[in-house]
């Protein structure tokens, strides 16, 4: 850790991960023997994205967005199509090899499914010494024992745990595990993919508390990758909202909550339940018509036109919105966001549209099952 | 009279040299004609096992259920097999959390909504096949006879739960249990499935068991709420008192460690310590006593009844399982 910046959406704030016009395409491959390309899978289609320091970056989404690929491409955990990844001031792009391990030390990743995340046959202990030997932390037994204990005390687990398999805990005791053994290694940025969708709702809360606790300790910065807007809404400073491989809006999350901007962003609050019946009573939904269109043919112009209520006749269907900031840390990639906001335009109804699976197109069978691509095509 | 009388539902899974696990551990619960009723809880708080029973689905080895379960005049838990599945399908029909696994992967989607209509209600195949088309249209599947000869993976995740209730109600069943239906889909699918179910259940005048671990769902959709806890209803109620005025500690603790969309940013959340593995059995107290901020001696002796609640019957009667309730202003 180098500036003592923690002070979250400080006004002079330090970028800390940057990414610039990021794509990652996946080949949908056929045949046998000849192997050829049929066409691409557009999980991640040009985007820019700073996460501060000190700060925490909420990216939220619907399954098959590709918010997960986009995480994992910043940390160069899948290999980028085209665009750059600046770490700390440092192009992770063209790094590889010890350089890019040594540097992985400072980028450390919470999974979603505890279990299937850590080893089953390893203990805590060797669970969490692991890393710290590939980075040279292992000073000494009773250095690192000493380090170990305290890190498992800033979890919230007894020391006795280290003794323990990942079997004998509870889900919320796994993943506070999982946070450990990212911690181990000092780093400065964490990427946290769905931390908490795995877990029962009064679990989740202290999984979540423990989260804010230990980045107040440490000045840790996380990018917190989410299905959940209420959760992403509670711990994030900044929210970005992904549809189809692309950011719609990005704001801070009080901003982001209060006055939705793009289309997509305000159907998606406006389908979240709330647990209270005078608020589910009252208030209107925008119900979107239809299915998420492939992430391989993905529709001209704005993505989301084939089930934008708020569709126009001209450019939606044949000009991409570009991200631009309509008010200061405000950006929408929406042609009409003005014209919606100040209600000059007004919702219709909108026809579902078939969506045509992937597998009637000349496709790979191994891309049917899971609603999210990046889960089969994942490494 | 109400349509489903559940009493004392029990069951308890026993395997060979294993000690006895008792999943649902007494449960009470109407359901009247036409009602939407919620079951909500954490995970392995006994609610699935509860459906299954009623519908008959448990395995046939390896468990125990004993108590009532009255649909109309007739004791479910003590029908053959063959009564069974006379009733299922026609009388009751339930819809699962996962559409992929429920539907037959081989079989494509018209077949498998026929099956219902020729089997319950003597169609012909061309019949059916007509009656098929409807139904799926009803549920909201753009173009419903392409759709008949497809097969369930052609279909997206939203699709596929609708044509799950296409089945389901194809019979125009006087129950439905749908277990979790929507936490396998995403939050803009899930509203509309709600949607969805709170029209045809309303159409119809079905009535709906609906259970689900999303206090949020409940909320906008059930009459009455049924809160479960190791396997015990620990409190019941309309929804607008239950939500308002939650009087169990556990309720009250999970709707206070929810992040909520409209609420000021900033609160820190207040977690429920523990996890369920730290529960005692019912029969040495309350289960929840351990994990449970108002707990006193008596709790850990002495297991709570399931009493009327005056202090919490604002709009209706309240049921709670308690010793020491949260204490609550109830707004006038």
């Amino acid at each position: 850790m180098t500036a003592p910046a923690t002070e979250p959406a400080a006004p002079a704030a330090h970028p800390l991960i940057e990414a610039d016009d990021i794509k990652v395409h996946f080949p949908i491959k056929r045949g046998i023997v000849l192997d050829r390309t049929v066409g691409h899978v557009y999980a991640v289609d040009g985007v820019d994205l700073v996460v501060n320091r000190g700060e925490t970056y909420g990216l939220v989404g619907e399954s098959g967005c590709g918010k997960s690929t986009l995480g994992r491409a910043m940390l160069k955990l899948t290999e980028p199509t085209s665009g750059r990844v600046l770490f700390d001031g440092v192009d992770l792009s063209a790094m590889k090899g010890e350089k890019l391990r040594t540097m992985r030390r400072r980028m450390q990743m919470v999974f979603q499914d505890p279990m299937s995340s850590l080893d089953p046959r390893q203990s805590v202990e060797s669970l969490l010494v692991e890393g710290m030997r590939a980075h040279n932390l292992d000073k000494g037994k009773e250095s690192t024992g000493k380090r170990l204990r305290e890190l498992l005390s800033a979890v919230g687990l007894p020391s006795t745990a280290l003794r323990k398999y990942p079997h004998e805990f509870s889900g919320g005791q796994r993943q506070r595990i999982g946070i450990a053994r990212a911690l181990t290694v000092e780093p400065d940025l964490i990427v946290a993919d769905e931390p908490v969708s795995a877990l029962d709702v009064s679990v989740q809360a202290q999984v979540i508390n423990l989260l804010e606790d230990l980045q107040d300790e440490f000045g840790l910065t996380y990018l917190v990758i989410a299905h959940d807007l209420a959760v992403v809404r509670h711990i994030s400073d900044r929210v970005g909202v992904m549809y189809l491989g692309g950011l719609v809006e990005e704001a801070t999350s009080d901003d982001l909550y209060a006055e939705p901007l793009h289309p997509y962003t305000r159907a998606l609050l406006s389908a979240v339940p709330v647990p209270d019946p005078v608020v589910e009573d009252r208030r209107e939904r925008i119900l979107l018509a239809g299915d998420l269109p492939s992430p391989a043919r993905p529709p001209t112009g704005c993505r989301f036109h084939t089930r934008c209520p708020w569709k126009q006749a001209e450019k939606c269907d044949t000009e991409r919105p570009a991200l631009r900031e309509i008010t200061p840390g405000h950006r929408v990639a929406c042609h009409w966001a003005e014209d919606i906001r100040d209600g000059k335009i007004r919702a219709h109804e909108v026809k579902p549209e078939l969506v045509e699976m992937e597998w009637d197109a000349p496709d790979d069978a191994s891309l049917a099952g899971p609603a999210s691509v990046t889960e089969t095509l994942g490494p | 009279m109400a349509l489903l009388e559940v009493r004392d539902l029990r069951v308890v899974f026993q395997r060979k040299g294993e000690v006895p696990f008792t999943a649902v551990d007494g449960v009470d619960f109407d359901v009247e004609p036409g009602q939407t009723v919620g079951l909500v809880g954490e995970s392995g708080c006994g609610k699935s096992v509860t459906a299954m029973s009623i519908m008959g689905l448990l395995p046939k080895r390896g468990n125990k259920v004993t108590g009532s379960a009255k649909f109309e005049d007739t004791e479910l838990l003590t029908l053959s097999d063959r009564q069974m599945r006379d009733r299922r399908g026609r009388d009751l029909a339930m819809v699962f959390q996962d559409p992929l696994s429920s539907l037959n992967p081989v079989i494509p989607i018209g077949l498998q909504v026929t099956e219902v209509l020729e089997r319950h209600r003597d169609m012909s195949r061309r019949k059916a096949m007509v009656e098929a088309a409807d139904l799926l249209d009803r549920v909201g599947i753009p173009d419903p006879r392409r759709r008949l000869d497809e097969y369930p993976h052609q279909l997206s995740g939203g699709m596929r739960q609708r044509a799950l209730i296409a089945i389901a109600l194809a019979c125009q069943p006087r129950l439905l249990i749908a277990d979790e239906p929507t936490t396998a889909l995403d939050v803009t699918i899930q509203a509309q499935i709600l949607a969805l179910l709170a029209e045809l259940v309303r159409d119809s005048g079905t009535a709906l068991i609906m259970i689900t671990h999303d206090l949020g769902v409940v909320a906008g959709l059930c009459d009455e709420v049924n809160v479960l806890y190791g396997g015990r209803v620990v409190e019941r109620g309309g929804r607008h008192d239950l939500f308002q005025v939650p009087r169990h500690p556990y309720t009250y603790g999970l709707l206070q460690s929810i992040p909520r969309l409209d609420a000021p940013k900033g609160e820190r959340l207040s977690p429920i310590r523990g996890s369920v593995q730290d529960n005692i059995p019912w029969t040495s107290g309350c289960a929840f006593a351990p994990r449970c901020p108002n707990a006193t001696d008596t709790c850990v002796e002495v297991t709570p009844e399931m009493v009327p609640d005056g202090a919490g019957s604002v709009r209706g009667e309240r049921l709670l399982r308690c010793h020491n309730p949260v204490a609550q202003e109830v707004p006038a």
